[in-house]
């Protein structure tokens, strides 16, 4: 199990749906790998629920009902396909078994391996995931067994979820599902654990700090 | 249900016409009966009960609209969200799983993921409960989620008791795509009194949820 989670407040917002979509993919995919802050996700979408349920009704055209009979009869006749909605559509990928979280996997092409992997500097490896927002970088990052991160800070904030294999810095060990969160106050030498790559997704906001939905109270970037 | 099967009937020959549906019974705290709501989804899912689909739509379409108009959404954008969002519901009706979420709970995903999709233009990664890779939760966790039928009920009453302020910190904070910081600037309150307030809610309301064993 992980012991380095991300915050009720991001949770919540995972669950409220106000995260930006590079954050929700850092949620979801540690969410697969941690029970406890899946069923906070959980209870958060219970909460959205309940709140959806008190909200102040607003009233629909008469005929609205009608247009939906009509549509679905269309659908019917038509036979029904499925425009709407990218979630739980069944796995394109040929790499079901894969350790990678599904939420991660849905946005490569193939398996860690045969990604696209480009030197960074010695030892380190990045591929890059593309995804909405701007300003916002999200790679994988591939840092061989044993192998220390330069010293560094970071131009602006930075997610990162274990993988595989696992590192250590000043602030403790992280593993596969763990998630540490660093901004530019953090300077830090991470250093691969001995045995196996270790392999990060990192979400980074370099040079832009994220403004707009997920705003600088919820930012999980923000360390106080 | 006598009633709804006399509504399936009558809707059965009245595609395109106005529709004589009955309304969901409402509790004195202005919700309906959760069982009462699962109870119709399920028929949407394993009979096509048209009836009942009916009267999920009546009971929820004007609240998800009123949710999508508070995110931003026009008038007309919402109308047509609130169509693309029910239909969703009847096709996706047989996977609701009453056992592991409330109908509100799993309509409200349903209108969330649909406005990040239309409004944000986004996609919405999202966990699979059948995926390999999901770590399932110990068999012996510490404390468990109450059942999802009970969720509902539970979280009225946590949110009553919550001050005015925290409620509406929550509220903002689910039906306004907005920042925290901006939160705070509409609130005027200091950034740390509306993180602390709001962190406050969460825990109070969490409780509601988990049985401590």
């Amino acid at each position: 199990m992980p012991e380095h989670h991300l915050s009720e407040e991001v949770l919540m917002a995972y669950a409220a749906g106000s995260l930006p979509e590079a954050l929700s993919l850092v949620v979801a995919s540690h969410a697969t790998l941690c029970p406890s802050c899946r069923a906070d996700v959980e209870a958060y979408e219970a909460l959205g629920g309940s709140l959806i349920e008190d909200i102040d009704p607003a009233a629909l055209p008469e005929a609205t009902l009608s247009d939906i009979f009509a549509r679905l009869d269309a659908d019917e006749a038509g036979g029904a396909s499925e425009p709407w909605g990218s979630t739980h559509t069944p796995a394109r990928r040929d790499f079901e078994n894969s350790s990678i979280p599904r939420p991660l996997r849905d946005y490569l092409d193939q398996d860690l391996a045969a990604l696209a992997w480009r030197p960074v500097i010695r030892g380190v490896e990045e591929a890059e995931i593309k995804l909405a927002g701007a300003g916002v970088r999200t790679r994988l990052m591939r840092i061989k067994a044993g192998v220390a991160m330069p010293r560094h800070t970071h131009a602006g904030e930075e997610v990162t979820l274990v993988l595989e294999g696992g590192y250590s810095d000043a602030e403790g060990h992280f593993a596969r599902g763990d998630v540490q969160i660093a901004d530019p106050s953090v300077d830090h030498q991470p250093v691969a654990d001995e045995g196996e790559a270790c392999i990060c997704l990192v979400v980074s906001d370099a040079p832009l700090k994220l403004t707009g939905p997920i705003g600088r109270l919820l930012n999980p970037f923000i360390s106080y | 249900m006598a009633v709804r099967r006399e509504a399936a009937l009558f809707l059965g020959f009245t595609q395109g016409g106005p529709a004589r549906v009955s309304a969901v019974p409402v509790r004195s705290n202005g919700k309906a009966d959760p069982a009462y709501l699962a109870a119709l989804l399920k028929s949407v899912g394993h009979d096509r009960d048209r009836a009942a689909f009916a009267e999920l739509f009546q009971y929820f379409g004007p609240r998800v609209k009123a949710y999508l108009m508070r995110q931003g959404a026009n008038e007309a954008q919402a109308e047509e969200l609130v169509q693309e969002s029910m239909i969703m519901v009847w096709r996706r009706a047989e996977s609701f799983d009453v056992s592991k979420s409330g109908a509100s709970t799993w309509i409200f995903t349903i209108a969330r993921n649909k406005r990040i999709d239309a409004l944000r233009r986004e996609k919405r990664p999202e966990f699979d409960p059948e995926d390999p890779a999901l770590v399932p939760a110990a068999a012996d966790a510490a404390d468990t989620m109450v059942e999802a039928g009970q969720q509902s009920a539970r979280l009225s009453v946590a949110i009553k008791s919550l001050s005015k302020e925290q409620a509406d910190l929550v509220r903002m904070a689910y039906f306004e795509d907005k920042a925290h910081g901006m939160i705070a600037e509409e609130t005027t309150l200091p950034l740390g009194t509306v993180k602390s307030r709001l962190r406050l809610a969460l825990g109070h309301l969490r409780k509601a949820l988990v049985e401590e064993q």
